[in-house]
C-alpha cells in the first residue's frame, strides 16, 4: 500500500515536471517565432514592470538603509567603515537587488498572472481563444514571459540604485561617512562583472517567474478554490525556485 | 460534414462516452439531447477538438480533428463558432471589443470595416445599446447574445451551441432560439445544439439525437423523436419521473 502510494506520488511528480518542461519549451519556441504580439508585450511590461516600480522603490530604499546600518556596525568593529559604500553596493548589485526584486514581482505580478490565466481557464475563455483558431500560448503566455524577462533586469537596476542611495542617506547623512568615501570606494570596488552577474540573475528570475506562474494558471484546478490553490502554489514555488536558482547562479558566477 | 465515429472518453476511470456515433450533414442543425451529466458537452468539445477521445474519432470533412496539431488544427478550428454555456466572454473587454476580437486577431480588415461588421451583428442580436458595457455589467441573456454575435461575426461554417438557453427566462430563451434559426437561414452553417429546450428546439432543427448511457440512442427528425416508442426517449421528452431512466 505504502509502496503503491509512493509510486503514484513519484509518477505524478514526474508527470508534472515533464509537463512543466514541455510548457517552458513551448513558451520559448513561440517567443522566438512569428507572429509576435508586440502590443500585448508592451501591455505586460506596463503591468509587470511599470506598475511594480513603487514597491521596488520602497523595498530598495529600505534594504539599502538597513544594509548601511548593519554594515556600518560590522565594519566599524574591524576599522573598515570606509568600505561601507562597496559593501552596500556589492550586496545589492550581486545578490539582494535581483533576488528581492524577483520576490516582490512574484508577489505582486506573478500571483496576478496565475489568477488571470486560471480564471480564464475555468470560465472557458482559453477554450474560446483556441476555437477562434488562435494559439493561447502566443496570446497569453508569451507576452507575459517576454515582459517578465525584459522588466526584471530594469526593476533590479532601479532597486540597486535606490538601495545605494538609501545606504548613502544612512551612511553619509546619519552616520557621518564622507560622501566621497562612500561613492569613491563604490567605483573602486564594483566592476562590470558584478553588474553583469546581477543582470544574468534578473533575466533568469524573470523567465522563472513567468514560467511557474503561467504554468500554474494554465493548468489550474476546478472552480474558485482551484484558482486560489494555484495562485498560492505559484507564489510559493516561484519564491523557493528563485532562492534555489540563485544559489546555483551564484556558484556559477562566483 | 461532421462525423463522430464510436467515440470513447473517460475521466478518472469514469467512462462518460462509450462508443457514441453521430453524423451531421452540411447545412443541417442537429439537437443533442440527453440527461444531465451524460456527456453532451464533452461530445461537443470532442467535435471542436478541445478534448481528444480515448478511442474513436471525429471527422470534419474527412479530417480526424483529434489527430491534427499546430497550424492544421488552428485552420480547422477557424471554421468553428462555439457558444459556451456561460458565454466565455473576455471579462476585461467590452461587448464591442469581445465581438471585434476574432476579426482583429484573425483577419486583415480595417478598423472601419471591423466597426461596421460588429455594429451590424450587434444590431441583429439587439445589443447595439450595450456595446460599451463589460460582461459583468450585463444580464445572462445579453451575455449569451454577445457570445452568439462573437461566434457568428466571422460567418463560421460550423456552429456549436452548448446549452445556449439554460438559466434564461422563457422569452429570452425563445429569442435566442429565434436568433439561432435566423442566423442559420442567413449563414447556412452546420450546427449542433446541446439543449434541454424540449420541445421548443424541435422548431429550429432538422435532426435530433439522444445521448443515453454514453451512446447515441436514437437519431431522428423532431417528429420521429416525438412519435418514438422507445420508453427511454418517451420518458425523457415527457419529463416523467417514472421510467427506465433513474437518477441516483
Amino acid at each position: 500500500m505504502l509502496i503503491r502510494a509512493l509510486g503514484a506520488t513519484s509518477l505524478s511528480g514526474l508527470r508534472g515536471t515533464g509537463r512543466m518542461g514541455v510548457f517552458l519549451t513551448k513558451a520559448l519556441v513561440y517567443a522566438l517565432t512569428p507572429p509576435f504580439k508586440f502590443s500585448r508585450v508592451l501591455q505586460q511590461i506596463h503591468f509587470i514592470g511599470f506598475q511594480s516600480t513603487l514597491v521596488i522603490f520602497l523595498t530598495g530604499a529600505f534594504t539599502g538603509m538597513v544594509l548601511s546600518f548593519q554594515g556600518f556596525y560590522s565594519l566599524t568593529r574591524f576599522g573598515s567603515a570606509a568600505l561601507l559604500g562597496p559593501l552596500v553596493a556589492l550586496s545589492l548589485i550581486r545578490e539582494l537587488g535581483p533576488v528581492l526584486s524577483a520576490l516582490m514581482v512574484t508577489g505582486r505580478a506573478g500571483s496576478a498572472m496565475t489568477a488571470e490565466i486560471g480564471i480564464m481557464r475555468i470560465t472557458e475563455q482559453i477554450d474560446a481563444i483556441e476555437l477562434m483558431g488562435l494559439n493561447p500560448f502566443r496570446y497569453l503566455v508569451v507576452p507575459k514571459f517576454l515582459a517578465a524577462v525584459l522588466a526584471l533586469p530594469l526593476l533590479s537596476a532601479i532597486f540597486d540604485v535606490v538601495g545605494i542611495f538609501g545606504g548613502y542617506l544612512i551612511g553619509v547623512k546619519l552616520l557621518g561617512i564622507g560622501v566621497g568615501t562612500y561613492f569613491g570606494e563604490i567605483t573602486a570596488y564594483v566592476d562590470m562583472e558584478d553588474i553583469l552577474g546581477g543582470i544574468y540573475k534578473s533575466l533568469s528570475f524573470g523567465a522563472l517567474i513567468a514560467w511557474v506562474c503561467c504554468y500554474k494558471g494554465y493548468y489550474t484546478g476546478f472552480g474558485a478554490e482551484g484558482v486560489s490553490k494555484a495562485t498560492t502554489q505559484a507564489v510559493v514555488l516561484s519564491s523557493v525556485l528563485i532562492l534555489v536558482w540563485d544559489y546555483f547562479m551564484t556558484s556559477l558566477l562566483f | 460534414m461532421i462525423k463522430v465515429e464510436s467515440i470513447h472518453k473517460s475521466f478518472d476511470g469514469l467512462e462518460v462516452l462509450r462508443g457514441a456515433t453521430l453524423e451531421v450533414a452540411k447545412g443541417e442543425i442537429l439537437a443533442l439531447i440527453g440527461g444531465s451529466g451524460y456527456g453532451k458537452s464533452v461530445l461537443l468539445k470532442l467535435v471542436a477538438g478541445l478534448m481528444r477521445p480515448d478511442r474513436g474519432r471525429v471527422l470534419i470533412d474527412g479530417k480526424a480533428i483529434g489527430s491534427l496539431r499546430g497550424k492544421e488544427l488552428e485552420q480547422v478550428r477557424s471554421r468553428f463558432g462555439f457558444v459556451f454555456q456561460n458565454g466565455a466572454l473576455f471579462d476585461s473587454l467590452t461587448v464591442f471589443e469581445n465581438v471585434a476580437f476574432p476579426l482583429r486577431e484573425k483577419t486583415k480588415l480595417s478598423e472601419q470595416e471591423i466597426k461596421s461588421r460588429v455594429l451590424s451583428i450587434l444590431d441583429e442580436v439587439g445589443l447595439r445599446a450595450t456595446e460599451n458595457k463589460y460582461p459583468a455589467q450585463i444580464s445572462g441573456g445579453m451575455i449569451r447574445r454577445t457570445a452568439l454575435a462573437r461566434a457568428l461575426v466571422r460567418s463560421p461554417e460550423i456552429m456549436l451551441f452548448d446549452e445556449p438557453t439554460t438559466g434564461l427566462d422563457p422569452i429570452i430563451g425563445r429569442t435566442i432560439l429565434n436568433l439561432i434559426d435566423s442566423s442559420h437561414r442567413r449563414f447556412g452553417f452546420t450546427g449542433i445544439v446541446v439543449t434541454h429546450e424540449i420541445p421548443k428546439i424541435f422548431d429550429i432543427v432538422q435532426k435530433v439525437a439522444m445521448l443515453h448511457e454514453g451512446r447515441i440512442l436514437i437519431v431522428a427528425s423532431p417528429q420521429g423523436i416525438l412519435s418514438s416508442s422507445d420508453p427511454v426517449v418517451q420518458q425523457f421528452i415527457s419529463g416523467s419521473i417514472e421510467g427506465p431512466i433513474q437518477y441516483h
